[in-house]
C-alpha cells in the first residue's frame, strides 16, 4: 500500500496531529510516549476495543509525571472514600475527561486490568464513577495510578474532600409529587358519580365515596403539603407575606370545609380540588429545580489548590495535607504544580503561570527571596519555598474572609413573585373577611361558605406556577446557547441588571490565543534558523511563534541557553541566534511598549520583531453596543497597556480601572451598589471570585465548562459573548412574560371570584376552574417564552 | 350494586402496588442515572474479537 508521507499523521489514541516524532507501536502512530503508553496498558490486558466504539476516544497524555504519594496518607484516604470496611472499599471519583460511550465501556472494565477491582459504575451526566476494591489486595493510590495509567485522571481537590457525599437534597419532593398524584387520581374518579348524578338508591356510595376521599385528602394535605405550612409559618413568624402564605391558608381550608361537609352530609367536598392544586404546584417546584451535574458553581479556591504538598524536613520529603501547613515550613513545587500559599523563593527557577487567578497565561519570571502569592503554577524545575502565610490568609485566599462569602443570599433582588404575591394576600384576606362580614347579618352558614369558597377559589395557584414554568423554560433556552443559571432566580436578575462591570484579561480577552504580527524582514533560511530555536523551547511565544512558521526542516542547534522571561541564545550552523525581549537581544536595548513583542538578532544583526497582541472575543462590539442602556466598566488587575485599544469599547476612560487587586475589584462593585446601581459581574479568574460574590448577579466566563471557573450565578461559555446583549433581552422578554400569566391568572380568580361572594361556590366549579387555569398558564408560559427566544434568535 | 366496595376496594390495593413499586425503585436508586443505561446497553461484552485487533 502506497502511503503518502507528507500527510500528517495523527495519533492513534487522541486524535491530535503528531508532530515532529512519532511513536510507533503495533503498526498504531501515536504522538507523545504518554499516549502510547495507554494504548499498551490496554492492549496488554485485551482492553483495545476501546479504540472501535468511536474514533481517538482517549485524552492526550503528553504530561506522563503523577504524584499521588499524597493518597498514602490515612488522613485523606478516610477523607476520600464513601465507606470502607477490613476487606472492601467504595470510593466515588469525578473524572472530567468521560465524554463518550468507550469511556463507559472502559471504565466499567477496570476488574480486567486488575482482579483486586470488583467493580466500577459510572454516572455519565455527573462524569463520576464508582468503584469497590478489595484494600487489601490494592491501595487507593494504585487504584488512581490505574486510572491514571489508562488516560483517565480523577480530578482529586480539596473541595471534594471537605464536601463530603451530603450535599444532594433530600427533601423526598419526587415521592411528595407520587403520593399527591396518586390520591388525585383517584380522587377524580371518586368525585366523578357526584358530578354526574346519583340516584336515590345509590344514595349509600355517595357517604362510601365521601369517605374514601377524606382518606385520600389525609397524606396529601399532612405529607405532601407540609411544606407549605412550615413555609408559611416561618415567614409569618418573620413579618414576611409570601405566596406560601394564601396557598397554605388555601390548603387548609379545603381540606377543613371537605371534611366538614362530608360529615355533615352536607356536599360533596372539595377533595378534588385539594389534591389537583397540591399535586400541581409540587410539579411546578420540581420542574423549577434544575440542576446541571457537571457544572459546579459553588467553587472556591480550594478547588483547584492541591490536597496535599511535599514539606521538606529533617526526616526527609512527606505529603502534608494543606490544612496542615504551618508558616515556616519548607515545601517543594514540581512542575505543573500549584503554589498553595504566599511563599519565599528559596531555590529554583521560577517561571509561575497565573492564569488561574488572572487569567493571562504568559509565565512570569520570579527571582531568589521574592514572595509568590499563592496560586500561581510553576512551569519548570521543580522549587523550594518558604510558607510565609498559611494558605486561608494569603494574599488571595483571604478575599474568602470577605463578608461578601458569608452573609445569605437572601438580600439579593426580590422576584416579582415575592412583591406580588404580598399584596395579593392582603387584598384577598380583605375579600374573605368582606363577605363573611356582609353575609354575617342575613345568614352565618352563607357567610362561612362565602369565606372559605374565596380563599379557596382565589389561591394562586397558577400564579405560583407561573414562574417555574417560565424560567424553566427560559434556563433550557440558555443552556442551548452554552449560557448556564445557577438556579431559575438568576433569569430575573437578569433582567433588572442595569450595569456590566467586565475584567479584561480572560474576560473579553481569550485566554490564550494572542494575534502574532510579523514585522520582521526575514528570508526564508533566516526563519528556519528561527523555528529552529524556537522549537526547543516551551514557552508559549516560542511555541505560536513555531506554529506561525509552519513545519520546515529543523536543524541541529548548539550552545542553546534559554533565560527565562528573557529570552534565547543559540548558534545554528554557525549563525547565532538570539531571540526574545529587547534588553535581551541588544545590549541596553530598552523599549516603552504596549504590546508583547519578541525581537529577532541573527549574527548581531536586528532583523525586526514579532508582536503579540491580545485578541478580543468576538462579539466585544455587541456587548459595546449596550453602552447608553447600559453603564458599561472595565475593572483589570494588568497594567493599562490596552487603554487606547480598548477605549472604543467603554466610551470613557474613567470607565475603565487597571492595576485592581481582588479586594479593590470587589469594593468597586460595593460601591456601585451603594449608588444603587444593579451590577452584574463578569470575570474568569480568582482574583475576580471577590468581585463575582459581591454582585448582583457573578458570571464566570470560561472557554470550557469543565474547567475551573470561580463560584458565580452563571457560568458563560466564551463562544457565547455575542450573544450575551440577545441574552439580557431574552431575560426581559421572560420576566414580561410572567407579568401577562399573572394578569391570566388574577382573570380566572376574578371569575372564581364572583361565584365565590355569594357563597354559592359549587365544587364542580371549583373542580373544573383550578384544572383549566393552571393548563393555561402552562400552555401560555411555554409557549409564549418558546416565540420570544425565536425572536431574540435564541433557538 | 354492591359489588361497588369490592371493585374500588381491589382497585385501590392494585394502585398502592404500583405507588410502592414506585417508591422501591426511587429508594433503589433507580431513577439517579437515567443516561448511562441507555449507553450501556449499546456495547458488546464480547472479548472473542479482540484476538484478531
Amino acid at each position: 500500500m502506497l502511503v503518502n508521507t507528507t500527510v500528517k499523521s495523527t495519533c492513534y489514541h487522541c486524535g491530535q496531529d503528531c508532530e515532529e516524532t512519532t511513536y510507533q507501536f503495533d503498526d498504531k502512530e501515536f504522538c507523545c510516549v504518554g499516549c502510547r503508553g495507554v494504548y499498551q496498558v490496554l492492549s496488554q490486558s485485551g482492553l483495545c476495543n476501546y479504540y472501535n466504539y468511536n474514533e481517538h476516544p482517549g485524552a492526550n497524555r503528553a504530561r506522563t509525571d503523577k504524584r499521588f504519594e499524597y493518597l498514602d496518607e490515612p488522613k485523606i484516604i478516610s477523607d476520600l472514600v464513601d465507606f470502607t470496611d477490613g476487606g472492601i472499599t467504595i470510593v466515588t471519583f469525578y473524572i472530567p475527561y468521560i465524554h463518550c460511550s468507550s469511556c463507559i465501556w472502559l471504565l466499567e472494565q477496570l476488574h480486567r486490568l486488575n482482579p483486586a477491582i470488583y467493580y466500577s459504575r459510572i454516572d455519565f451526566l455527573k462524569k463520576q464513577v464508582n468503584i469497590r476494591f478489595d484494600n487489601n489486595k490494592i491501595t487507593l493510590r494504585q487504584v488512581v495510578e490505574l486510572l491514571f495509567d489508562i488516560g483517565y485522571e480523577p480530578l482529586i481537590n480539596l473541595q471534594d474532600v471537605v464536601k463530603k457525599q451530603s450535599t444532594e437534597q433530600k427533601d423526598n419532593l419526587v415521592r411528595k409529587i407520587a403520593v399527591a398524584g396518586f390520591c388525585f387520581g383517584n380522587v377524580m374518579l371518586l368525585s366523578f358519580p357526584e358530578y354526574l348524578g346519583l340516584s336515590g338508591q345509590e344514595e349509600s356510595f355517595r357517604q362510601f365515596f365521601g369517605w374514601l376521599n377524606i382518606v385520600f385528602a389525609l397524606p396529601v394535605t399532612f405529607y405532601s403539603g407540609t411544606e407549605y405550612f412550615t413555609s408559611a409559618y416561618h415567614n409569618l413568624k418573620n413579618k414576611v407575606l409570601n405566596i406560601d402564605f394564601p396557598l397554605a391558608l388555601g390548603i387548609a381550608v379545603l381540606f377543613i370545609r371537605t371534611v366538614a361537609e362530608i360529615l355533615t352530609h352536607t356536599g360533596p367536598g372539595f377533595a378534588d380540588t385539594l389534591c389537583g392544586l397540591v399535586f400541581f404546584l409540587l410539579v411546578g417546584k420540581f420542574v423549577q429545580r434544575k440542576t446541571y451535574y457537571h457544572i459546579s458553581f459553588e467553587r472556591d479556591y480550594r478547588s483547584f489548590f492541591p490536597v496535599a504538598v511535599q514539606v521538606i524536613s529533617e526526616e526527609g520529603e512527606k505529603p502534608l495535607p494543606l490544612a496542615d501547613l504551618k508558616v515556616g515550613q519548607r515545601i517543594r513545587i514540581r512542575n505543573n504544580e500549584i503554589i498553595p500559599a504566599d511563599a519565599i523563593l528559596l531555590k529554583g527557577n521560577a517561571m509561575i503561570d497565573f492564569s488561574f487567578v488572572t487569567g493571562e497565561s504568559a509565565p512570569v519570571n520570579k527571582t531568589l527571596g521574592e514572595i509568590i502569592y499563592a496560586g500561581g503554577r510553576q512551569m519548570g524545575e521543580a522549587l523550594e519555598m518558604e510558607i510565609v502565610k498559611p494558605v486561608s490568609q494569603s494574599y488571595l485566599t483571604q478575599l474568602w474572609n470577605n463578608e461578601a462569602f458569608t452573609r445569605s443570599q437572601d438580600n439579593r433582588m426580590q422576584t416579582f413573585n415575592e412583591r406580588v404575591s404580598k399584596h395579593f394576600s392582603i387584598v384577598l384576606l380583605i375579600i374573605a373577611f368582606g363577605s363573611l362580614l356582609f353575609w354575617l347579618p342575613f345568614d352565618w352558614q352563607r357567610g362561612l361558605s362565602a369565606f372559605t369558597a374565596v380563599l379557596i377559589v382565589a389561591c394562586p395557584c397558577a400564579l405560583a406556577l407561573s414562574t417555574p414554568f417560565t424560567m424553566s423554560a427560559a434556563l433550557s433556552v440558555f443552556d442551548r446557547n452554552f449560557f448556564y443559571l445557577k438556579n431559575t432566580a438568576v433569569v430575573e436578575q437578569l433582567a433588572r441588571i442595569d450595569t456590566l462591570v467586565f475584567d479584561k484579561t480572560g474576560t473579553i480577552t481569550s485566554s490564550n490565543n494572542k494575534i502574532l504580527t510579523d514585522c520582521t524582514t526575514l528570508t526564508a533560511a533566516q526563519r528556519q534558523l528561527v523555528q529552529s530555536v524556537c522549537i526547543n523551547s516551551g514557552h508559549p511565544l516560542s511555541r505560536q511563534i513555531c506554529a506561525y512558521l509552519g513545519v520546515g526542516a529543523i536543524l541541529p542547534v548548539s550552545a542553546y541557553k534559554e533565560v527565562p522571561g528573557k529570552g534565547i541564545r543559540a548558534v545554528v550552523v554557525e549563525h547565532l541566534v538570539a531571540i526574545g525581549s529587547s534588553d535581551f537581544v541588544v545590549d541596553g536595548g530598552y523599549e516603552l511598549s504596549n504590546t508583547t513583542k519578541v525581537h529577532v538578532v541573527i549574527d548581531e544583526v536586528y532583523q525586526g520583531y514579532y508582536s503579540f497582541n491580545h485578541q478580543y472575543r468576538e462579539g466585544l462590539e455587541d456587548v459595546a453596543a449596550l453602552s447608553p442602556k447600559y453603564k458599561l466598566y472595565l475593572l483589570s488587575g494588568d497594567q493599562d497597556h490596552e487603554r487606547n485599544e480598548l477605549l472604543p469599547y467603554f466610551n470613557h476612560s474613567q470607565n475603565m480601572l487597571f492595576r485592581q487587586s481582588p479586594q479593590q475589584k470587589l469594593d468597586f462593585i460595593k460601591e456601585l451598589q451603594s449608588r444603587g446601581k444593579k451590577v452584574s459581574m463578569l470575570g474568569d479568574g480568582l482574583n475576580d471570585a471577590g468581585a463575582l460574590k459581591q454582585s448582583d448577579l457573578g458570571i464566570a466566563i470560561t472557554d470550557n465548562v469543565n474547567n475551573f471557573s470561580p463560584g458565580s450565578d452563571a457560568i458563560l461559555d466564551g463562544r457565547s459573548l455575542k450573544s450575551f446583549p440577545r441574552f439580557l433581552k431574552f431575560a426581559k422578554d421572560t420576566v414580561k412574560v410572567i407579568h401577562i400569566s399573572f394578569f391570566i391568572s388574577l382573570t380566572y380568580n376574578l371569575i372564581g371570584l364572583s361565584f365565590a361572594v355569594t357563597g354559592k361556590l359549587s365544587p364542580l366549579t371549583a373542580a373544573i376552574l383550578m384544572p383549566l387555569s393552571t393548563a393555561t398558564i402552562i400552555s401560555f408560559t411555554s409557549i409564549a417564552t418558546h416565540v420570544a427566544a425565536k425572536k431574540r434568535k435564541l433557538l | 350494586m354492591s359489588i361497588i366496595y369490592f371493585l374500588i376496594g381491589c382497585s385501590i390495593l392494585l394502585a398502592l402496588g404500583f405507588l410502592c413499586a414506585f417508591f422501591w425503585a426511587q429508594r433503589k436508586g433507580q431513577h439517579n442515572d437515567l443516561y448511562t443505561p441507555s449507553v450501556r446497553i449499546l456495547l458488546d461484552d464480547d472479548t472473542t474479537s479482540e484476538a484478531e485487533k
